[in-house]
């Protein structure tokens, strides 16, 4: 079946099974790799996109069901050189090892803070809950992120 | 990771969608966020043959005041019925309940609906509308029926649908009294090991739990020692009666049975009781 | 003003937060073939018949190979000392021995149509029992491996002792181990088994081009699977090629080659088609090497007055169906046994056994976390036992910091140390009375919530095993520069901490050198990365090659400057070469490289340690136990942590961190559980309690730099402090907090069911 995205301002037209699912859409058939698959209980949130600006796991969504739908992934967050404040903030608080959860965690958080910019730490950590990480303990992607939320109140998204 | 192949059919009206459903029995299943289903699929759990996606069935999206009480679309996303306004003034346990789903992905995804109509017995929603003694709003080829909440459980993920019918709205009593949802976890994404609602509706207590048995079940025992005078800590005593629950990984029966009563005393103070 | 010790950020990162990494499942190969392997889902059973025929008919299915279509040399043993008649068969071969074992090799064109055809290979399975318990399967009732006749895999002292390592005298248990001893306490402790989960599952590509391999591997040691598909295949080296290009995390469980991992290529040979192979993730919770899985009897014995002068360890080390390096654990926890204590009499004793589960590996600690839980949560009773505060009876037995090089009753001889000066910082730090005071308060008032103050002093053992790093540096002719280093990092963010040990000595800087790592053909030989050695080994080899590098442009620049090399300056912030006291008159670097002309400006070094280094700390956490409920809550968690100098506080901190969750998991929620029939039960991230944000909160920790005389830069590993730290703390808080319920115990994970059973258990025998 033919399924018609945008993906980071692009459109695509793939055509794929109605079992492919909205990751592998992403990952196989339009070939940005930077949203990652980290478990098949839609436990870890490493699969984490924007749909229609909301961040829902891409890995429990159809392609199908996104048809027609715009997508936002990680490689759509920054604009050309220049990083989105939460991209800037994981950075500058280490808040990111291996990489592998990055993607999902970023834009996790990007819907998070743009949904409640004025979150507090265990509104941080409880809009992470869906989204884990092996490497890092959790502690600078908090401090980033509430750091990224600071900058969204003071007008710098 | 990867489902067994179906058929996929998106469907622009309800109708079309029970038409599907009548037409391809139990091989069908309806698509709604797909948080329920989808996981399963995943794990060839389940294998429909043919998935019919009333996603886009936007007029099943809505939270309204009806006076008397509140009228919530199938279709409304969990996130939505969270923060809506309405949901929020009229039905607090609702939206409550709706923020302790998952997490906020699933909840941008996941509907009032498909969470009810799956009916598994650890799943947060159908005891809050158990609880409030609400009533699920079915639509099948022979038109639309009524079915109590009480009556809508029937076992283990299965409910008293028809296959050919569709649930359309969930109505819950208006209960801007004190409420409670506690939900007992080992994190905070998980499932309810237990779970216990609590809601006031008039003048009445509504008390359910969920995750002790094959489907939610109002504490009966507590409501009526409620019913007459009893305090708080003494009717959550009798929460535990005639449950027989499960043992996992994460409780025994026993364990299950303590958390029940504990949970309950502690849904009951928090409700204002 | 050197640039070591300060906060840099990342280089690497930019990558993954815009585009993300490249892991090996990102990679596209054209015209590749995918494989999907059937596993056993019985634990234990004979294998009657395999019936791959409807599986050959489904669509786009290439092969289905089995054991007998395997014509590869057995895999070798998977540990030291593992007895060789339970090495791993590539594809189970007439048995299988846990859920999981692998049975067939299913290849399609797609993904989808090798997961749909592994559905259509029937195998007929004859039932065995399984021996599933550790504590009982050295009664060898029922054999993992019938040809082996036992399923004991290794025993210390014996198996030491008769290879010659081990002295038999020293193989003893002194007869006076307890001597003078008023006091001397048992516990029987579960150190529980635990699945490492990094984030990203394993993956295998690979393509044959010409008789050449290209491997592509989600491994912590490209080197070292190089070796052996070298070995496999009977190769030239120059025919090999491993790469390791951005892996999800290992955490020991991704050093070694696992036969899935190693038969792609063997399968891209068979079918003439490059090949990958990526698990799902309840795949990997199932296969992916386990972690710790030790029972521990312990004793201590010591005065009334808080001398602990006696101490004695029993483990039973849970192998798995397969003894890999899990087997080989509790040598490394015998290497710690009596930790940061000076205890003088000590005896240990280990039996690793083999059972119908999935196999152990080297686990974040990889057998000093056990060590250290054991010795903590004995101390925290004996301290009770004999009325005196734990942090008190741990002042009065703590090796002294004069004492060092101290060797241990296990012959371990620790570089330096300061644990009172971290006992002392970490007390302050948490406001250790006012904790107790609080704890006071809320037991008087029969709170139901109950505060539990753990603590944990800790010393634990990097760069353990002998050999040495390979590091390289060049300047290039733009005057910038290059290092190949064989250390292989997941996460520990030596892109950017190599490039500042150059910066450091060459002044070029940071943004300006190019760390490469991961592929063999760019790095001619290297060990990789884990048990927290690469600074100190790597990096040092890094740092070592940089100097090189600045005496060889010291005499190129005298040869220029017609001076004596002795009084040749690198002005390091301008990156100029000059005569002492004519700074006018320079040489930069690009100067030199043209200079140099043949040669070049580089130096490789293959650092070798004299030793291993001893990192320590002391822990402190605080949990708030809901008596009613059994739920804990770890309200804060004071770490501190000594690991000699430190190169990049801002990296360092964070693999405190990343230690410190796995830790406090481990103590609080996570558990790799069989149930009596050898079926995992945790077997996906939703049923296993990997700990998530909620559950954590802020750390507060605190570095403390005693530098380590054993290399230049004067540091130890850090990347296991945190875990070897934490775990016992949390599980002595949760103890700590229900003492005086008549708790004395609840072993990992204190879930609410434990701590709720112990706390009735303890009510009822009032």
């Amino acid at each position: 079946m033919k399924v018609a995205v945008e993906v980071n301002g692009v459109a695509y037209e793939r055509d794929v099974e109605a079992r492919t699912l909205l990751v592998f859409l992403l990952r196989d058939e339009i070939g940005l790799t930077g949203t990652n698959v980290g478990c098949d209980t839609t436990s870890c949130g490493a699969c984490t996109v924007l749909l229609d600006g909301e961040s829902v796991k891409s890995c429990t969504v159809l392609a199908a069901q996104a048809d027609g739908r715009s997508i936002t992934t990680i490689e759509g967050l920054a604009k050309g050189e220049e990083l989105h404040p939460m991209q800037r903030a994981f950075r500058e608080h280490h808040g990111l090892q291996c990489g592998y959860c990055t993607p999902g965690m970023v834009m996790a958080a990007v819907s998070l803070v743009a949904e409640n910019p004025d979150v507090d730490e265990r509104q941080v950590r409880e809009g992470l809950e869906g989204n884990l990480c092996r490497c890092t303990g959790y502690h600078n992607i908090v401090a980033a992120v509430l750091d990224a939320a600071r900058s969204s109140r003071e007008g710098a998204w | 990771m990867i489902p067994v192949m179906f058929d996929y059919v998106r469907v622009g009206s309800l109708d079309e969608a029970i038409g599907a459903l009548s037409e391809h029995g139990d091989e069908a299943k309806l698509l709604a966020g797909g948080h329920s289903l989808l996981p399963l699929m995943k794990l060839r759990l389940a294998t429909p043959s043919v998935l019919v996606d009333i996603g886009r069935l936007s007029e099943l999206s809505y939270v309204r005041d009806q006076g008397d009480h509140v009228a919530i679309g199938a279709l409304t996303r969990h996130h939505d019925v969270q923060h809506d306004s309405v949901a929020v003034t009229q039905a607090p346990l609702l939206a409550n309940v709706a923020g302790r789903i998952g997490d906020p992905q699933v909840r941008h995804r996941g509907t009032i609906g498909g969470s009810l109509a799956h009916a598994d017995p650890a799943s947060d929603l159908p005891g809050a509308v158990l609880a409030l003694g609400g009533t699920l709003v079915a639509r099948g080829p022979n038109g639309e029926r009524e079915i109590p909440a009480t009556q809508f459980f029937e076992g283990f993920l299965e409910t008293t649908l028809a296959p050919d019918e569709v649930l359309v709205e969930i109505r819950v009593p208006k209960a801007t009294a004190g409420h409670s949802y506690q939900k007992f976890v080992r994190r905070s994404q998980d499932w309810a090991i237990v779970g216990v609602a609590v809601a006031r509706v008039g003048g009445q207590v509504g008390v359910s739990l969920v995750n002790v048995a094959a489907t939610p079940v109002r504490a009966v025992a507590v409501e009526e020692a409620l019913s007459s005078g009893a305090s708080a800590a003494d009717a959550a005593e009798v929460a535990a009666e005639g449950l027989q629950p499960s043992g996992d990984n994460n409780a025994t029966p026993e364990f299950r049975r303590h958390l029940a009563r504990v949970l309950t005393r502690r849904a009951l103070v928090e409700a204002g009781l | 003003m050197s640039i070591l010790g300060n906060r840099v950020l990342r280089k690497e990162d930019q990558k993954f937060l815009t585009t993300g990494g490249t892991y090996v499942e990102d990679l596209a190969l054209e015209g590749a073939v995918h494989v999907v392997y059937v596993r056993s889902p019985m634990a234990h059973a004979r294998i009657r018949s395999i019936d791959p025929s409807e599986a050959l008919e489904s669509p786009g299915v290439v092969a289905v190979f089995t054991a007998q279509d395997i014509d590869l040399a057995p895999m070798p043993p998977g540990a030291p000392f593992a007895n060789t008649t339970m090495t791993r068969p590539w594809l189970a071969d007439g048995v299988v021995r846990f859920v999981g074992d692998m049975v067939a090799a299913v290849v399609a064109e797609t993904r989808e149509q090798a997961v749909d055809a592994s559905e259509l290979v029937f195998v007929d399975y004859e039932i065995l029992p399984p021996v599933v318990d550790p504590a009982t399967a050295a009664d060898n009732e029922t054999l993992v491996h019938e040809d082996a006749g036992t399923n004991v895999v290794m025993r210390i002292p014996e198996d030491f002792v008769a290879a010659g390592i081990m002295p038999a005298e020293a193989a003893q248990e002194p007869a006076d181990l307890f001597d003078g001893c008023e006091v001397v306490i048992r516990q029987r402790m579960v150190n529980q088994r635990v699945a490492p989960c990094p984030l990203e599952v394993r993956a295998s590509v690979a393509k044959w081009e010409d008789g050449h391999l290209t491997h592509w591997s989600t491994t912590q040691a490209p080197h070292g699977v190089k070796a052996g598909l070298v070995e496999m295949f009977d190769l030239g080296a120059e025919q090999v090629r491993v790469i390791a290009p951005d892996v999800g995390g290992g955490f020991g469980a991704k050093i070694g080659g696992y036969p899935e991992e190693l038969l792609v290529p063997w399968i891209a040979r068979r079918v003439g088609r490059p090949t990958r192979w990526v698990e799902t993730r309840s795949e990997s919770m199932m296969t992916l090497g386990h972690g710790r899985a030790q029972i521990q009897d312990a004793e201590l014995g010591g005065t009334r007055d808080g001398k602990l002068l006696g101490y004695k360890l029993s483990v039973v080390q849970d192998s798995g169906a397969y003894p890999n390096f899990g087997a080989f654990l509790p040598a490394m926890t015998r290497l710690m046994l009596t930790g940061v204590y000076d205890i003088t009499k000590a005896a240990f004793s280990s039996c690793s056994v083999a059972t119908n589960t999935n196999p152990t590996v080297a686990y974040r600690g990889a057998g000093r976390p056990e060590a250290t839980a054991a010795i903590e949560r004995m101390v925290d009773i004996f301290a009770n036992e004999i009325g005196m505060d734990p942090a008190e009876l741990r002042r009065k037995n703590l090796v002294g910091k004069d004492r060092f090089p101290f060797t241990s009753a296990t012959g371990t001889t620790y570089d330096i140390g300061d644990y009172e000066g971290a006992l002392d910082r970490v007390l302050e730090a948490a406001g250790y009375a006012e904790l107790r005071a609080e704890q006071r308060r809320r037991r008087e008032s029969g709170d139901a919530k109950q505060i539990g103050i753990g603590l944990s002093t800790y010393v634990e053992v990097t760069n353990g095993i002998p050999g040495s790093e390979f590091g390289a540096v060049e300047v290039l002719a733009d005057g910038k520069a290059r290092v190949r280093t064989g250390t292989s990092p997941h996460g520990q963010g030596h892109v950017t901490a190599w490039a500042m040990l150059v910066a450091d000595q060459l002044g070029i800087p940071v943004e300006d050198v190019e760390v490469i790592h991961g592929d063999t053909d760019e790095v001619p030989r290297g060990v990789g990365t884990f048990g927290s050695k690469s600074l100190q080994s790597g990096g040092v080899a890094v740092y070592q090659a940089s100097e090189q590098v600045v005496e060889q442009a010291k005499k190129l620049a005298a040869d220029l400057l017609e001076a004596n090399p002795n009084d040749i300056e690198l002005d390091k912030e301008h990156r100029r070469f000059h005569v002492a006291g004519t700074p006018s008159v320079t040489k930069s670097w690009a100067e030199l490289v043209e200079a140099s002309g043949e040669e070049g400006l580089s130096a490789e070094v293959d650092f070798e340690a004299p030793g291993p280094t001893f990192p320590f700390g002391a822990h402190i956490v605080v949990a708030e136990v809901d008596t009613e409920t059994g739920q804990v809550v770890i309200e804060r968690i004071v770490a501190v942590d000594d690991a000699g100098r430190l190169m990049n506080p801002l990296i360092a901190e964070g693999q405190v961190h990343g230690g410190l969750a796995q830790g406090v998991a481990q103590a609080l929620m996570e558990e790799m559980c069989y149930d009596d029939q050898g079926n995992p039960v945790t077997a996906n991230l939703a049923d296993y309690a990997f700990v998530s944000a909620v559950e954590l909160p802020s750390f507060e920790t605190h570095q403390m730099e005693t530098p380590t005389p054993i290399n230049p830069l004067g540091a130890k590993g850090i990347g296991e402090s945190g875990t070897i730290g934490s775990t016992p703390a949390v599980q002595n808080a949760v103890v700590d907090a229900l003492w005086h319920l008549g708790v004395r115990h609840v072993d990992m994970p204190t879930t609410p069911i434990r701590v709720w059973s112990a706390i009735k258990e303890a009510r009822e025998a009032r």
